[in-house]
């Protein structure tokens, strides 16, 4: 069930470049069934900026009615989040989209999880609802240098991680998809979130029989209505068929998009 | 009878709220978030006699203010929002306005003919003012004797009211408004986007893929109580105003400038439900004002 509330800010950090952690409080939480699912933030007040952001949820905390979110201040919308401090309230419209099936993996098997940048938050709730049902990870993290980078450690707490940074700067010099290849990875199930030309990438590598990707796109009213964040399923007979990222996704099967 | 409940041609409204076209898509995403009888009428997305995929992403950017979209008048198709999304509505005891959108006289006359027909849209809407598509749409709202033509060929096989919706990309709207009420339009309803544009300062190049974009939200609203400032005391038709409205204040300063009714668009976007939140405020802020119905504001602004 779709809610809005006023939610209150239980802390925020810059915990990389430009990479902000904030974890709100509220009743919200509760209706949160699976990760990868997201979260429609006003940022500022009243008309600037006048849309809401969509932001990925990084970790539930449903005992403590709570949810962290990882994101990256650029423009105007998440500058003004990042402004935000313990005790103030963010109005919050969620949860929205369907979320990475964890029911996909059964326990004792073996799921890879990539991330790309700003694509990587997701994933973290993801391995722990995997891990918690006895599902083992692999995970590939992938970000532009190590400035940028952002809890490599707490994935490694959950399973085997590797990172790759463009400039080598940490962890591996490459990207998500030379990291497969070079360690010859292979897994049961693979999830994936990341620009689009990654999840491209990714679904080219064949490191496991099947798996879902997570998409980034700008949104204009995050519930399906606008039209604005509309993409080709790859079956499309007759070029008119549509699927809309926020509310059919952002979570698809591998191979369902045109990517 | 309420404070709030209008009748105008071919609609007998609970309430004079009602999201505009293309803001609301067929209804069912809102249907999630609450009961949509609780409308005034609803404006569905437009529709064309085939498909259409649109235009390509991006298709929305953000203004001060406002925003930009160049959708490109995406939808099923006729045969498909008859059968599938009218037929859906049609648990909702709320009337429906149908868009209707063509490129050529022929497409508008041969939706309206067959939309009409579905016993739950009470009225049309012409969409002479799409700006985002290449043919058509743009010349049929801005040239008064072509609108007022393809008012009269639409009037003709309809068996609802014609609304007609006016673009403020004219230089004398009230000349558009005379025309499409020679035509035989039953009212109006105004009005869709001003044209704009963004360009990004990295690329150089225009934000949208359609280059430009129609602008809507409140950065819109004065031009909009302007245009129905002027309408108003210039036609006879009832207009269903709209422009950036996301507050009560909003509704109120429509009704002043002479609109019988008021449609909700880019704030259903910013807040699903801001639709109800608008009903249940109006009454209370009539009733706080000692208004005995919302008919009494029409037009006061001139009158």
């Amino acid at each position: 069930m779709i809610q809005k509330e006023l939610m209150t800010v239980v802390s925020q950090s810059e915990i990389a470049k430009n990479i902000f952690e904030m974890t709100l409080k509220g009743a919200l939480v509760d209706q949160i069934d699976e990760p990868g699912k997201f979260v429609h933030l006003k940022a500022g007040e009243e008309m600037m900026p006048l849309l809401r952001r969509p932001i990925s949820i990084a970790r539930i905390e449903p005992e403590k009615q709570e949810l962290t979110m990882i994101y990256r201040a650029e423009g105007a919308g998440t500058s003004a989040l990042s402004r935000k401090r313990a005790g103030d309230q963010v109005d919050v419209l969620g949860p929205l989209g369907h979320g990475f099936p964890v029911q996909e993996a059964t326990p004792g098997q073996t799921a890879l999880l990539i991330g790309g940048g700003i694509g990587v938050p997701p994933l973290y709730e993801l391995s722990r609802r995997l891990n918690a049902k006895g599902v083992k990870t692999i995970h590939v993290l992938g970000f532009q240098n190590k400035e940028a980078a952002f809890y490599t450690e707490q994935f490694a707490a959950l399973g085997e991680t590797y990172v790759a940074t463009v400039d080598g700067s940490l962890g591996e010099q490459g990207f998500v998809t030379d990291i497969v290849n070079k360690h010859g990875l292979q897994a049961d199930i693979f999830y994936s979130c990341g620009p689009t030309v990654m999840l491209k990438a990714v679904e080219q590598l064949h490191a496991a029989p099947n798996g879902y990707i997570s998409l980034e796109e700008r949104m204009g009213c995050g519930i399906g209505a606008c039209f604005a964040c509309v993409c080709h399923p790859t079956a499309d007979e007759t070029g008119t068929a549509y699927l809309k990222i926020c509310s059919d996704g952002p979570v698809f099967k591998a191979g369902e998009v045109a990517l | 009878m309420t404070r709030l409940a209008l009748e105008l041609p071919g609609l007998s409204l609970e309430n004079p709220i009602m999201p505009a076209s293309g803001c609301f898509g067929f209804g069912r995403e809102f249907s999630q978030l609450f009961n949509l009888s609780e409308l005034g009428a609803i404006m569905i997305k437009a529709t064309t006699e085939e498909p259409r995929y649109g235009n390509a992403t991006p298709r929305v950017a953000e203004t001060p203010g406002g925003m930009l979209n160049a959708i490109g008048l995406q939808n099923p198709g006729l045969e498909k929002v008859i059968a599938n999304e009218l037929e859906w509505l049609k648990q909702f005891d709320v009337p429906i306005i149908a868009n209707v959108a063509g490129s050529q006289t022929e497409d508008y006359v041969q939706v309206a003919k067959e939309i009409s027909k579905v016993d739950n849209v009470h009225a049309l809407e012409l969409n002479i003012s799409c700006p985002n598509v290449k043919t058509g749409g743009i010349a049929f709202g801005t040239i008064p004797e072509t609108a007022k033509e393809l008012t009269k060929r639409v009037k003709e096989v309809s068996e609802v009211p014609v609304y007609v919706k006016l673009s403020p990309n004219v230089t004398n709207i009230v000349e558009m408004a005379k025309a499409v009420e020679d035509g035989g339009a039953d009212g109006i309803t105004m009005i869709n986007t001003l044209i704009g544009m963004r360009i990004d300062l990295k690329t150089g190049r225009p934000v949208l893929s359609n280059r430009t974009g129609g602008l809507s939200g409140p950065a819109v609203k004065p031009v909009a109580v302007r245009m129905v400032y002027e309408v108003s005391q210039q036609t006879n038709l009832p207009i269903i105003g709209m422009g950036g409205i996301s507050t009560v204040e909003d509704i109120i300063e429509f009704s002043l400038a002479g609109a019988d009714a008021v449609a909700i668009g880019t704030a259903n976007f910013v807040n699903p439900f801001i639709c109800p939140e608008l009903i249940a405020e109006l009454d209370h802020y009539l009733e706080q004002h000692n208004v005995d119905h919302i008919s009494e504001l029409k037009g006061r602004s001139w009158k």
